[in-house]
């Protein structure tokens, strides 16, 4: 019989190990056959940005990501699910998301990885704040209809 | 009530959260914002297109037409942008 679906969710100001979160997501499990994983990077524009500074909904957003991995867990048969999210200043090349999905198959794996980041992006309560290089206030980062249209895309599809 | 606001919505109207007692006739998330617009100029800045304002009551996303019931918490804030 397999083990219940894992799904580790957290909301930290710290960095993580990527290679220690997914070790951390398989370790004892001989059910499942991939992990399928994504990690969001801060950039730095061309070098105008300093800094992305995170502001995030404290009793909301892990459990607003919660419920994205709940449902990506029953859609897609997933073994085991992950999100760690930073908040806070990001400087670039720093880690801002981590997303990783485990299941029997690899299709099932890559689209639950997917799912979670789309709908993450856009249902998660996070807004980015861009800090610039030459030391002016930035503006808050838009939201951008592709963000919606890449959500949009999994409704209506089993 | 308790009222929090985040990003650029919380930057406009100056403050991250305030306790309020809604007035009669506010019943739904679309009645307060049209209330809170009455507040003062920052608040009028704050929700100047208030079709793009996200809500959310006791931390679960809800649209405009929402009634606030016994809501503990009601959040106001921008489309979100995270991961």
């Amino acid at each position: 019989m397999p083990a219940a679906p894992l799904i580790e969710i957290r909301v930290q100001a710290g960095d993580f190990d990527v290679s220690a979160e997914i070790d951390a997501l398989t370790k004892g499990r001989a059910d499942i056959g991939g992990v399928a994983s994504f990690i969001g990077l801060c950039r730095d524009e061309g070098g105008a940005l300093s800094a992305l500074e995170l502001e995030h909904y404290p009793g909301m957003a892990e459990r607003a990501i919660r419920a994205i991995a709940e449902e990506a867990v029953a859609r897609f048969a997933l073994s085991a699910i992950l999100a760690v999210h930073r908040y806070g200043k990001i400087a670039p090349g720093g880690n801002i998301v981590l997303v990783a999905a485990a299941a029997g198959h690899r299709h099932a794996a890559f689209e639950g990885a997917e799912f979670l980041m789309d709908y993450l992006k856009t249902e998660a309560p996070f807004w980015k704040k861009e800090h610039m290089a030459d030391g002016t206030s930035g503006d808050w980062v838009s939201a951008k209809d592709a963000d919606d249209s890449a959500r949009d895309r999994w409704k209506g599809r089993s | 009530m308790k009222l929090i606001y985040f990003a650029w919505v919380r930057e406009r109207i100056g403050k991250a959260d305030e306790e309020i007692d809604l007035p009669e006739g506010v019943a739904t998330i679309r009645e307060l914002i049209d209330f809170l617009k009455t507040r003062g100029e920052e608040y009028e800045a704050a929700f100047e297109f208030p079709e793009v304002i996200r809500a959310a009551i006791d931390h679960e996303h809800v649209e405009h037409s929402e009634k606030i019931g016994a809501a503990r918490e009601i959040a106001l804030f921008p489309p979100m942008t995270g991961g």
